[in-house]
């Protein structure tokens, strides 16, 4: 038996090294694939950002509270106009609440005050609530979609799709 | 005497006093810093203090568990703001006699070795933080609350204790500028002090006589600024952010008449008995002037009197800017907040458009 020892040269020296590497490289790229699904959940609790709102007739004259928790939307009716308010507050983004008696939202965190119609008039918020398009199906129902939302200090509260007559 | 006490906590008048309070300890501080009244103050503290605790109102909001670090820093700060003036006081006497500062004594700048006299002592701090906050985490428990709810938010909601003060900035302000602006400049202005104060005096050593405006000017951001801040935050607001006094339960239908309006409306409404014009930089013209003038013009105005001769003389052109730049950006705040409580005023320019308000 020879006692020489089976040496590698250069070329398979390189082919081993490359066929490491790839696999290397690749358990690393599986691995950051994998941590990076993994930052996103299973299962998104967020409510979706269109809803049906019942029909027009469902809303008294005054605020409405019955989407807040689910979609965060107010429905206001005043003046024959129905809308949909962002329950987000303009400051810094708290969530204010309704105060019945004193017919005003209110912000816990920062003490911002708005009307009914969602002008702001106390605290440190810089503009009026905003607005959700709101629409009619054909059905007669009331359709909100959050995904496009209507400014007053942009002059879009005119838009007719920022309310519905009622 | 509590209706007074819960009206004179109202920021309005409190502000005030204790920016009063302020000046005299910094004016009087040889006599604020002498064990005679320290003593003093604080057999008058004790039972001003237990008759506070008397009222079931008072001790409920100081006993509320997020806000005993607050009670501790109090008492903390108390104790740590008359022992630096005592021996301030202490050096700037001996320094008017004309002997060098305490610290410098040769016995007190003896040296030892860092084992064991620093390694031990550090050891026992360790030990002492830990059964402390054992402690304190089996007497107070952790106030776990429902799921968190992106529609729904608590009423007060609070910030953690030590963003108390900031919160109750951002009362008086844009998000923009109390939540970014403003604490990035306390941010690099605190780094950049090293480099803009090259002044040797009171390295090593307490005194105030030697730099009156580097103490005034940064005790004034501490206590004023930030610690009374953090204690109206904490203590005086309740529901809906809205003020209560320390002996007033927190109804949360209190009403508060209150209505805020701009400088543009004041401008072309109250003032000129005009129409806003639609342009907004036309609408907000004055108040962007205000702005500049005070950005722009107030420093090198500063520059020419004697004052601001005085820094630059000392300091430079380029360290005497940085410096009135930070002063003034801190002044803004007291300056805002007044405007606030007297004239009700929101913002000095308010382009909601642009998501822009100062």
């Amino acid at each position: 038996m020879s006692q020489e020892r089976v040496q590698l040269n250069r070329r398979e020296f390189f082919s081993f090294i490359t066929v490491g590497w790839v696999a290397f490289t690749s358990a690393i790229a599986g691995l950051a694939a994998l941590a990076f699904r993994f930052s996103y959940p299973n299962v998104n609790f967020e409510p979706e950002m269109d809803f049906i709102a019942g029909y027009p007739s469902d809303y008294e004259e005054g605020v409405d509270e019955r989407w807040k928790n689910g979609y965060g939307v107010w429905m206001v009716r005043q003046e024959g106009k129905l809308v949909a308010f962002s329950n987000i507050c303009t400051h810094l983004g708290c969530v204010p609440n309704w105060l019945p008696a004193e017919l005003k939202f209110k912000c816990p965190c920062h003490g911002s005050g708005y009307y009914m119609n969602g002008i702001n008039f106390e605290g440190p918020a810089p503009r009026p609530l905003e607005r959700y398009k709101i629409s009619l199906t054909p059905a007669g129902t009331i359709k909100v979609d959050k995904t496009k939302v209507y400014r007053w200090e942009k002059g879009q509260w005119d838009n007719p799709n920022s309310f519905i007559s009622v | 005497m509590k209706e007074l006490i819960n009206i004179i906590a109202d920021p309005i008048f409190s502000f005030p006093i204790v920016t009063t309070l302020f000046v005299l300890m910094m004016k009087y501080y040889r006599i604020v810093g002498t064990k005679k009244f320290g003593i003093g103050a604080l057999l008058t503290a004790i039972p001003v203090a237990t008759w506070l605790c008397l009222d079931p109102n008072f001790r409920k909001i100081i006993l509320w568990p997020d806000n005993i670090p607050i009670n501790i820093i109090i008492i903390l700060i108390a104790w740590l703001t008359w022992y630096s003036l005592y021996r301030a006081a202490l050096n700037d006497n001996r320094l008017d006699e004309g002997l060098g500062p305490w610290e410098g004594l040769p016995e007190n700048r003896e040296k030892v070795w860092v084992w064991p006299n620093l390694v031990y002592t550090e050891l026992m701090c360790i030990i002492g933080c830990t059964v402390f906050l054992v402690v304190w985490a089996i007497i107070f428990k952790a106030p776990l609350e429902e799921p968190a709810n992106p529609t729904w938010a608590p009423n007060p909601a609070k910030a953690p204790w030590y963003f108390l003060g900031l919160q109750e900035m951002l009362v008086y302000f844009d998000p923009w500028m109390a939540g970014v602006v403003l604490p990035g400049i306390i941010v690099v202005g605190l780094i950049a002090i090293p480099y803009i104060d090259t002044n040797p005096k009171g390295n090593g050593y307490y005194t105030i006589a030697e730099r009156p405006l580097a103490m005034w000017g940064f005790l004034f951001g501490w206590f004023v600024l930030w610690q009374y801040l953090i204690i109206v935050g904490t203590f005086l607001r309740g529901p809906n952010w809205t003020y209560y006094g320390p002996f007033e339960y927190w109804d949360f239908h209190k009403v508060v008449a209150e209505y805020n309006v701009n400088l543009s409306e004041f401008f072309w409404i109250k003032w000129l008995n005009r129409p806003m014009p639609a342009n907004m930089f036309v609408r907000e013209f004055f108040g962007i002037l205000i702005t500049i003038g005070y950005l722009f013009i107030l420093p090198p105005a500063i520059a020419r009197m004697k004052w601001g001769k005085k820094i630059i003389a000392n300091v430079g052109q380029i360290r005497y800017y940085i410096t009135i730049f930070l002063i003034i950006g801190m002044a803004s705040l007291p300056i805002k907040m007044v405007l606030r409580w007297l004239f009700s005023l929101k913002y000095i320019i308010a382009l909601p458009e642009l998501e822009l308000n100062l």
